[in-house]
């Protein structure tokens, strides 16, 4: 019963871990480009949290409706404002400005926040949990954080292959010169896609800050646990990522169930496993 | 000139880094006209549909539309303006349907005949495969895809970028008598080609290229092969 505990804890962990990857991997499937500052983001998604539910007396979850449209519109300005300006043929520009930018942001949040760490409040919700069978009980929140990871990856994957939008991420990301032929504002798709991943980072941000404490510095664990997701599962698909997180929640909690000390290491191993054994990912289709 | 040009190319010039491709070329296409644009591999035909288009940026007056100056204009506020590209290589979005790729095509869409109905009526083939993945068509149908998905914005002017390349004489023909049907009904087009002798037989005037120089240039009635092929050959 122990390990099947572990296991399922692991299961809804991952679901945190695919929704940190989920907006990862759309920003690098749309434009290529890899967002070193996307942990930072969470993390900046998390502060935004904690205004808005101590400013408005909002619960964490409720505080979405106003956390998710804030950093979206964050990232619309900054893919605009910033990003666009470095994007071309050459990957490294937008990389460098992306790790410039996540060592402003944890300068910034330390100047304004200071480094103590900090933590949402969700009150009874906290503690409520479902009594499966003896000794084995799942937290309703970590629950709810779950569901709405698979909600997000299967929203997105309809959004991909169902919408005009979806339509245009995916001719911008084929070929960007042509899409521009067709009529597409390739500024404007790219900063739509920013402004999506920034909106599941907002997400994935307030459900972290519930479940640990963060101070300025935790973006960066955030962004290699996304990051390691991604690979797990495979670039080229949604499902994938899913997969992956769950696998990385999953090693991580069997890990930390042998020994303590093994829970982040553990994850690590098995993303070198898969990048040594199989660098597509699991779930990806034939590379492109 | 005696009728209004809807496209006037003037002392154009463009370049990659250091390397200049295009020296002054100019060329003026009435609408509904055809103009042919001929020379060999590397003359600079590319350079200039893409400076047309957008893909590249120029000076504003160097290419004026319907008297406008368009040269410093994005490709997509190009297209908005009336002119779509069928560009070299077809270019197909590869994870779009045959059907997305029209589609995409005509998301700007100005008043005119061009729906996908209208499409699918004149490339029923289309129609079969349009669930299909766009590259698991033949290149003539990838070609059709192509033509389609520029005509769905309803163009005033069509960009054709070597649209016989890698496409057996047959298909060829097929490809071009659907293009003098859609120059019947009053799109103008710029036709860039190496092979002389399609492009010929439908356009008004015929540009030679050259290491990005106009070498010739006339009304296609009045320049012959062999000025062409002197032209061509740089003899
Ligand atoms: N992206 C590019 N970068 C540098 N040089 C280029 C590029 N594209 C084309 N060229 C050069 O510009 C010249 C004209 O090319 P292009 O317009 O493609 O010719 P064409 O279409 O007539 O074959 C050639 O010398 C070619 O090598
Ligand atoms: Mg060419």
């Amino acid at each position: 019963m122990n390990w099947v505990n572990t296991i399922l804890q692991g299961v809804l962990v991952g679901g945190l871990y695919a929704m940190f990857a989920a907006g990862l991997s759309l920003i690098f499937g749309v434009m290529k480009l890899v967002n070193i500052a996307h942990g930072d983001l969470i993390v900046l998604a998390a502060y935004v949290a904690l205004i808005v539910t101590d400013g408005l007396g909002l619960n964490p979850i409720a505080s979405l409706l106003v956390v998710v449209p804030v950093m979206a519109v964050i990232g619309y300005c900054l893919q605009r404002g910033l990003l666009n300006r470095t994007m071309g043929d050459d990957i490294l520009p937008p990389l460098l400005v992306t790790f410039g930018l996540s060592v402003i942001l944890q300068n910034g949040l330390l100047e304004l926040f200071s480094a103590d760490s900090r933590r949402l409040q969700a009150g009874a919700l906290e503690t409520a949990s479902l009594q499966l069978a003896d000794g084995l009980s799942l937290g309703v929140l970590p629950l709810i954080q779950f569901g709405l990871a698979v909600a997000i990856i299967a929203g997105l994957h309809w959004m991909f292959y169902h919408t005009a939008l979806g339509r245009s991420f995916r001719a911008v990301s084929d070929d960007p010169r042509v899409a521009q032929l067709m009529g597409l504002n390739n500024r404007h798709v790219f900063a739509l896609a920013m402004a999506l991943s920034l909106a599941i980072v907002a997400v994935a941000g307030v459900f972290l800050a519930v479940r640990t404490n963060f101070d300025p510095a935790t973006g960066p664990a955030r962004l290699i646990f996304g990051f390691e997701a991604v690979i797990i599962g495979g670039l080229s698909s949604l499902w994938g990522t899913l997969l992956g997180g769950i696998l990385l929640g999953v090693v991580q909690a069997a890990g930390a169930e042998l020994d303590p000390g093994w829970q982040v290491l553990a994850g690590h191993v098995a993303f070198l496993a898969v990048l040594a054994f199989r660098p597509q990912g699991l779930l990806s289709r034939a590379s492109r | 000139m005696p009728e209004a040009a809807l496209l006037e190319v003037e002392a154009l010039d463009a370049h990659y880094g250091d390397f200049q491709a295009l020296f002054g070329v100019s060329l003026s296409v009435g609408a509904g006209q055809v103009a042919a644009v001929i020379g060999a591999n590397g003359a600079g035909k590319s350079t200039l549909l893409n400076s047309i288009s957008g893909l590249i940026r120029s000076k504003a007056n160097a290419i004026r539309f319907r008297g406008e100056p368009i040269g410093t204009l994005s490709a997509f506020r190009v297209l908005a303006r009336g002119i779509a590209m069928v560009p070299e290589g077809r270019r197909l979005f590869p994870s779009l349907t045959v059907e997305e790729n029209l589609i995409i095509g005509g998301q700007f869409k100005r008043p005119g005949p061009w729906t996908l109905k209208r499409v699918y009526e004149v490339f029923p083939i289309l129609e079969e495969r349009r669930h299909q993945a766009s590259t698991s068509l033949s290149g003539g149908q990838q070609q059709m895809v192509a033509i389609g998905r520029a005509l769905m914005s309803n163009p005033a002017l069509l960009l054709c970028d070597e649209i016989s390349l890698g496409l057996a004489p047959i298909v060829v023909r097929d490809i071009y008598a659907h293009l003098r049907g859609i120059v019947a009904g009053g799109t103008a087009a710029v036709i860039v080609e190496q092979d002389i002798g399609q492009a010929l037989a439908i356009a008004n005037t015929v540009t030679c290229m050259q290491e990005g120089r106009v070498a010739l240039q006339g009304r296609a009635g009045e320049v012959t092969r062999a000025d062409i092929q002197a032209a061509y050959f740089g003899v």
